[in-house]
């Protein structure tokens, strides 16, 4: 029965039931009437790239647009890899969405550079926004929060995660009209400054729907205490300040408000800790699902580890690897039902203690059947190690070791580390993220191209010995959408290969490695479907600017390259070269 | 390849001259290319520029810092920012002392350790007991208010608040009052 002999309507109808970006962008494949049907219903729109696209064509594509999800910097942002005013501004997005019909509701930006102006923006624009994320974004001052909080009538979703704000002290929560009674979320656990604590109780207390809490810093214990009695039925918390004399009246108060909190699934913060106050959590831990310890400063290993031997239901775990190797062992005891794991460094410069080794990620891989998704900051790792963990997890999507060291071979027998990736790459089918480190040669690159069928996202640092290495990744990851090398021997004969292969890419970043100016120009030239950009900020580039600007030999420092519909960005500053 | 690091001073050449990387002598192996801070010629050129450089490839054996390595190990910028160093024991538990106030129905307990200093505890104790203790000066104590900040010292004496040194003041406070003003005459003022 042919789908086309039904009315739109219904077709739209069935529609309604793909809600995943990828079948919705399959669906509008399928011929013109499809993709007419699905342009008008289509509600949710996911851009990886901002620059990838327009606005306007946003817009004129998606008049139905309600939620959309912008990406701006390349992910080696996060790492100081790439320029503050590099480019990634939301504004022209926000103004262009304002201009038109478009009645937005929800906006979540990651890496992106937002100012004040476009909060502001944002907040008069939209009479129906309802939910603001930002994640690692920057450029914006606790002015923009206010002018959110006070503008945004039916405001239910307010998550700033790890953004760095200028605070401009206080006064944004009091900007909240008493009218406002939608909050679900608030996520505030990133801004440094005071705030009025009155306020903030007053908030909660008229806020009936508020299942997500996040404090910060400066929220003390009894504030914690107050609110928790006034929003007993929240799901998931991020406490601020934690700490208090356990002999108080107040933590008295605050044992007893905890218990009845039992709806709470998801904990995070302790921002500021004072161990002997953790047993008061304890009566909660045995629902958590998500467990992020990663920014409690003062948490040593037993304090840790007794904590989470209540979490039996954990899914996700986050923590410092002062948790040490023990700590892990009894994470793996505890933590049947355990799904995801990210180990951080306590302190990433100290070489010495060696908190975490491969003896505890070995652990969790023997006692967590259902760990799919790993991040894992260690000193060291070992071939047997990882050929173990292998056998014993085959379930990974995203796997990510990194050793402090980025060069380090196997301490135990002095060998690269590619056997010890290659058996991952091999039992792990599924895997679509990985990010690799130690000592490395072209062979690990060989086992991942032969192997990790399904990667979408790989992640290399200091690895390989020649271009065979990145040749054999671009010949055989058939899924790879994006790519980023630092620091590794690739050069212009891998990169110039297969240009074909980043339109189906949706990036690639390669920086100090072994690529000239003259194969960018001439990939920018082959393939106008791409955007080639040059950053070249190094001093000392200015005396020689003269001699070798125009030298197609020269080695660039930092290449990324995008798939775009809309040719070259006009916003890219000085020292971006768009090819 | 490896030959750029000995003219290149940029901390992130790390794969040369790393002790224990066995694999030194295959990366020599790559010919010279041109950076843009390194005026010597590509290898079709001049075959001295490669005897040059492993030359100078053996002088660079230090390992280099790893805290000078941008951007490694690979860690978001606001958690870098946001760690603090390992807290020693005497750190992590707190100095509370008891804190009254006259007329006050029931006392409280702070952490002295909190505070960086006599601003921020006064700050604090006034609004925690809603009352304002007047400009501190070393000759007159606190001028223009009714309340004064007092503390009982290790000796078991009744001292003003302000007078000693930080450090020595958390080290020795055992617990705070609020006296009224009149109570307070005589302490401290010389």
């Amino acid at each position: 029965m042919n789908m086309n002999y039904f009315p739109d309507e219904v077709v739209e109808h069935v529609f309604d039931f793909i809600t995943s970006h990828k079948d919705r962008n399959s669906v509008s494949l399928v011929c013109k009437s499809w993709y007419k049907i699905e342009r008008y219903s289509r509600q949710r729109v996911f851009i990886g790239n901002c620059y990838s696209i327009t606005p306007q064509r946003l817009i004129a594509r998606f008049p139905g647009l309600k939620s959309l999800t912008l990406k701006g910097k390349p992910h080696f942002a996060d790492f100081n890899l790439v320029p503050h005013d590099w480019g990634g501004f939301v504004y022209p997005w926000i103004k262009a969405l304002a201009k038109s019909r478009i009645g937005l509701e929800e906006l979540r930006l990651k890496r992106m550079v937002v100012s004040d102006d476009s909060l502001e923006l944002l907040s008069k624009s939209f009479p129906n926004f309802k939910s603001l994320v930002l994640v690692s974004c920057e450029g914006f001052t606790t002015d923009g929060v206010a002018a959110i909080a006070a503008n945004c009538r039916f405001l239910r979703e307010l998550d700033l995660q790890e953004n760095e704000v200028e605070d401009h002290r206080g006064h944004w929560l009091s900007c909240f009209p008493e009218s406002c009674t939608s909050l679900v979320s608030l996520n505030f656990a990133c801004l440094k400054g005071e705030i009025n604590l009155a306020s903030l109780e007053r908030l909660v207390a008229r806020s009936p729907n508020l299942k997500s809490l996040r404090l910060n810093r400066v929220v003390p214990l009894d504030t914690l205490q107050k609110l928790l009695m006034r929003a007993p039925q929240l799901v998931d918390l991020g406490i601020g300040s934690y700490v208090d004399d356990p002999s108080s009246e107040v933590f008295s108060k605050l044992k007893a408000v905890i218990q009845l909190c039992n709806s709470i699934r998801s904990l995070s913060g302790f921002l500021e800790v004072a161990p002997c106050c953790m047993s008061a959590i304890y009566p909660i831990c045995e629902n958590l699902t998500f467990l992020n310890l990663s920014y409690a400063p003062g948490l040593q290993g037993n304090d840790l580890t007794k904590l989470v031997q209540h979490c039996r239901k954990l899914q996700r775990l986050w923590i410092l690897d002062c948790i040490g190797d023990k700590g892990l062992g009894v994470v793996a005891s505890t933590c049947k039902e355990l799904q995801e794991l990210r180990v951080f460094p306590s302190d990433p410069f100290d070489a010495e203690n060696a908190a975490v080794t491969e003896e505890g990620l070995v652990l969790i891989s023997a006692g967590c059947p259902k760990l799919n998704s790993l991040l894992y900051f260690c000193h060291q790792m070992t071939n047997a190690a990882l050929i173990t963990v292998a056998k014993n997890c085959t379930n990974f999507i995203r796997f990510r070791l990194c050793i402090l060291d980025p060069v380090k071979a196997d301490p135990v027998t002095n060998q690269p580390l590619d056997e010890g990736f290659g058996a991952i790459v091999r039992s792990n089918k599924s895997l679509k993220r990985l990010s690799l480190s130690g000592l490395l040669t072209d062979q690990v690159f060989l086992y991942i191209g032969m192997y990790a069928k399904k990667l979408e996202m790989l992640s290399i640092a200091f690895a390989g010995d020649s271009n065979k290495g990145m040749l054999y990744v671009l010949n055989g990851c058939k899924k790879l959408r994006k790519l980023e090398i630092r620091d590794c021997p690739f050069g212009d004969v891998a990169l110039l290969q297969d240009m074909g292969k980043y339109e189906t890419m949706r990036s690639l970043w390669m920086s100090s490695c072994e690529v000239t100016l003259g194969a960018c120009k001439t990939l920018a030239k082959k393939m106008p479907s791409l955007n080639v950009e040059i950053i070249n900020e190094s001093e000392k580039l200015e005396s020689e600017q003269l001699e070798f600007s125009f030298d197609d030999r020269l080695l660039v420092d930092k290449m990324y390259l995008y798939r775009t519909l809309v040719g070259d960005r006009k916003d890219a500053p000085e020292y971006v070269w768009l090819l | 390849m490896a030959f750029e690091k000995d003219l290149n001073l940029d901390a992130t050449e790390l794969r040369l001259g790393l002790p224990g990387s066995s694999d030194e002598s295959a990366k020599n192996q790559t010919p010279a290319t041109l950076r843009s801070n390194n005026k010597r010629a590509l290898p079709e050129e001049s075959m001295s520029s490669n005897a040059t450089a492993s030359k100078n490839c053996d002088q660079e054996t230090a390992p280099l810092p790893k805290a000078q390595v941008v951007g490694w190990p690979p860690i978001r910028s606001y958690r870098k920012n946001n760690l603090q160093p390992k807290k020693s024991e005497g750190e992590i538990s707190g100095i509370y002392v008891k804190v009254s106030m006259d007329g006050a129905p029931y006392l409280r307990k702070i952490d002295l350790k909190v505070f960086k200093g006599y601003p921020e505890l006064l700050k604090a104790l006034e609004e925690m007991f809603k009352f304002k203790a007047g400009e501190y000066s070393e000759r007159e104590g606190y001028n223009g208010s009714e309340f004064v900040p007092t503390y009982e010292d290790k000796d078991g004496d009744w001292m003003l608040v302000g007078d000693v040194p930080w450090e020595m003041f958390t080290n020795s406070c055992k617990k705070l009052k609020i006296m009224k003003g009149s109570e307070a005459r005589g302490l401290g003022c010389v």
